[in-house]
């Protein structure tokens, strides 16, 4: 496998040698690019990070902000030793970017970070960037999942709610991405009352609104009398679904927000009751399809399931490998 | 390779057919009755394309639930017990009875729903040797509370729970869960007396010092459905009973214990000794001495106490108050994880099947046992995380990890066995808890291991 010199690979990442910039690095380090401010992704620590100007509004929201934050916009280019990199839309959270980089020998790579292709009203959508290597994640790459249209999804959703007057619809949602995407996925099916909040979604929920996302209009749970909630959707981060927080809560029906949830047992393991779909990550399709229509001469594969994925680039004579990068937690989806 | 990577996450192989089969739309879903004809009218030839043409028809769970229907594997979650529970409940009948008359009946049960709707007459489950539903007992949790005076105590063996039962002029023996495995134990079978009986006890195979031996001794012959002479002559088994709830004809699990317990005594007295024995009654004086026998066992076959109310009678299934069972407490050893491998069922998808080691003389690290479960959901998520950060080489779906991990785990007991390089087999064993905290070269030896089997 060639590697161009001016990079270096390792289970912390990857690295730009001559400017010693590192992307997504799981540790605090020096220079840092930073895809999206997923905390595997935006470590706190670093003393100079490139992301986009959300990104860094995100990291600043969570006590992650570097000591010096560089905005960069879409597309603009910038130099770092002989690298020029720039950042495009990634489509997976409000300021997701891929990283492109150019070397001094011509090459492109790009840095995919966490994707999905399919359409999400809480930020810009994926925009393919032909490269000579695609460095891209893996987390659905299995054929077992294909996420169905979210829409369907959220119409479960509100008709379980409809059905159950009488209690409470607990949704367990990452507070970053999926609680705002199924926010806006559910004002787009006509639901117009309010949405209520556990503590943990606040901050990020006013975050997503104040960069323009239109999420209508949002309550927090806490000093709601239980009968006020018979009938609401609440949004709760996944680790307060089986915690004492929910007994607020009149006879809650326990929803979860996941790719994950294509999988039986893994929404057993999360005790929901209605396992929706949901992801914003590509689906198996959506990886495969990204690697044949931008035609890379290799692809390194950063975490998830790599080897499904190797497999499939090497059956259609694409040179792949997995990079068994450490520190990237897939669960978060 | 995408199929066995895909199942290999997913852990059930109709949950991954039904998500890797490509959706076809349009076409109505099949009715169950129709689904259920179709199969049963398919041959071996035609059953591919019968079961191809249903799963086009239908969505991922549809396509689910006909594999699962059509592989024998449909499960719903509810044992057989509570569809009988629900079954009384629904006409209205006592359990005990519908559990008597269901193991004597086929599915569907047409002739039990017949009676219970009062369309037919009680159906007959027939004169032969019946399988009778075991009475269960629950873990002791306040063992201070025991009224000593109201309760006989025995040991508990580490056997296997089986009913000896001859009646009109067959004999049979059941497993715990109402199977025939009288095939399997020809020469218990054989031993049995020609005047009806029904026998409730722990089946052991007998050591070359007349005492148990241990359970692994048991797994060989549980593992042959056909044992041949040889192994029928190096482990030969024996049923040491504990209860007695049928002779002559005459129902007894009405009578209390203490009664059952004195027509037991005088029944196995008239029985084959080297194939039926007595399981003996304790004398434990004060809760000190129920404490002392609890802890200390006289035999490595035991595995604790079980605790019988004088006055119950046998009833069937796990009623609370009047059986008790109080296992000794189990072996702990620290070890260190070695490989992972992702995990099946409710497991699935995570790195849960772990294999861990101990040191060995020449301080190299050998496996001694793998462990499934004992972890809480929390650490697992965190042991599947630990693996995935700390992989050194993968074999297929195994990862061997850093040897760093200390692990403690639980186990009831240790045998030599072939199988592992340390010459070691754990009974049982389990995570109990994990040991970030403790350096790898500080877990235990293969040597200090070895040393609990004389206990």
């Amino acid at each position: 496998m060639h590697a161009p010199d001016w990079i270096e690979i390792g289970p912390r990442g990857l690295r730009l040698k001559a400017a010693d910039v590192w992307i997504d690095p799981p540790r605090p380090v020096a220079r840092a690019l930073i895809t999206h401010g997923h905390a595997d992704h935006a470590r706190a620590g670093h003393a100079e990070a490139w992301a986009t100007a959300q990104t860094l509004a995100i990291m600043a929201a969570r006590g992650q902000a570097p000591v010096q934050p560089h905005p960069l916009r879409h597309g603009e280019r910038h130099d770092f030793a002989g690298v020029t990199v720039s950042l495009h839309p990634a489509g997976h959270i409000l300021g997701a970017a891929q990283i492109r980089l150019e070397g001094p020998d011509g090459t492109v790579i790009v840095v995919t970070g966490d994707y999905k292709r399919a359409p999400d009203p809480t930020c810009a959508a994926f925009e393919p960037v032909p490269c000579d290597i695609l460095v891209t994640e893996a987390t659905f790459a299995l054929p077992v999942f294909r996420h169905p249209p979210p829409e369907a999804e959220v119409a479960r959703l509100l008709a379980a709610r409809a059905a159950n007057p009488d209690r409470a619809i607990l949704v367990g949602a990452y507070a970053l991405g999926k609680a705002q995407r199924l926010v806006a996925l559910m004002r787009a099916a006509g639901y117009q009352a309010p949405i209520f909040l556990h503590g943990a979604m606040e901050r990020l929920m006013a975050l997503y609104s104040a960069h323009g996302v239109a999420l209508g209009e949002l309550s927090s749970v806490s000093g709601q009398p239980k009968a006020q909630l018979a009938g609401a959707i609440v949004l709760a981060p996944p680790s307060a679904l089986a915690d004492r927080w929910s007994r607020r809560l009149p006879d809650p029906v326990t929803a979860m927000a996941s790719g994950w949830m294509r999988i039986r047992a893994r929404a057993r393991q999360r005790g929901a009751e209605l396992p929706l779909i949901i992801s914003d990550h590509a689906d198996w399709d959506e990886l495969t399809a990204t690697i044949i229509e931008l035609r890379p001469r290799e692809v390194w594969v950063t975490h998830g399931r790599d080897d499904a994925l190797v497999h499939w680039c090497e059956t259609r004579q694409i040179r792949a490998r997995a990079l068994h990068l450490v520190g990237r937690d897939d669960e978060d989806d | 390779m995408l199929f066995r990577l895909s199942y290999d996450y997913v852990g059930d192989l109709a949950e991954t057919a039904s998500l890797l089969w490509q959706e076809s739309r349009g076409a109505s879903s099949p009715t169950l009755a129709e689904a259920v004809g179709a199969l049963r009218s398919a041959t071996r030839a035609s059953a591919p394309a019968v079961v191809a043409g249903l799963l086009d028809r239908l969505d991922t769970s549809g396509r689910f639930a006909l594999l699962k229907l059509a592989t024998g594997a449909l499960r719903v979650g509810a044992g057989a017990r509570l569809a009988r529970v629900a079954f009384a409940e629904r006409f209205g009948l006592d359990v005990t009875e519908v559990e008597e008359l269901w193991h004597g009946l086929s599915p569907p049960y047409a002739a039990l729903f017949a009676w219970a709707e009062g369309r037919g007459p009680r159906p007959d489950p027939g004169a032969g040797a019946l399988f009778r539903p075991f009475m269960l007992a629950h873990p002791l949790e306040a063992p201070e509370a025991i009224d000593l005076a109201a309760h006989a105590f025995e040991w508990k063996w580490d056997g296997i729970r089986a009913q000896a039962v001859t009646a009109a002029g067959e004999r049979r023996l059941f497993s715990r869960d109402g199977n025939d495995i009288s095939a399997t134990f020809p020469d218990l079978v054989a031993a049995l007396p020609a005047a009806p009986l029904a026998l409730d006890g722990e089946l052991l195979v007998r050591g070359p010092d007349g005492q148990p031996a241990s359970f692994n001794a048991l797994q060989q012959r549980l593992n042959r459905k056909a044992p041949d002479a040889r192994l029928l002559r190096e482990a030969p088994v024996f049923l040491r009973a504990y209860d007695l709830l049928a002779e002559d004809g005459e129902d007894l699990r009405q009578l209390p214990f203490h009664a059952r317990r004195a027509r037991l005594e005088s029944a196995v007295a008239r029985l084959d000794p080297a194939r039926f024995d007595l399981s003996p009654l304790v004398d434990l004086v004060d809760h000190a001495a129920l404490a002392a026998a609890r802890a200390c066992p006289p035999h490595p076959s035991i595995e604790g106490l079980m605790l019988k109310r004088l006055d119950s009678p046998y009833v069937a299934g796990r009623v609370t108050g009047l059986w008790w069972k109080w296992k000794k407490a189990p072996f702990t050893i620290d070890c260190v994880l070695m490989y992972a491998q992702r995990g099946h069922g409710k497991r699935s998808s995570f790195y849960s099947d772990f294999t861990f080691g101990a040191w060995g003389r020449d301080g190299a690290l050998l496996p001694v046992g793998k462990a499934y479960f004992g972890f809480t959901d929390e650490e697992l998520k965190w042991l599947d995380k630990w693996v995935r950060d700390h992989t050194v080489a993968r074999f297929g779906p195994v990862r061997e990890v850093e040897k760093a991990l200390v692990i403690e785990v639980a186990f009831e007991g240790v045998s030599t066995s072939s199988r592992h390089k340390s010459g070691l087999a754990l009974r049982f064993p389990r995570i109990a808890r994990i040991r970030a905290d403790k350096p790898a070269n500080e877990a235990d030896t293969v040597e200090a291991i070895a040393a609990l089997m004389a206990r």
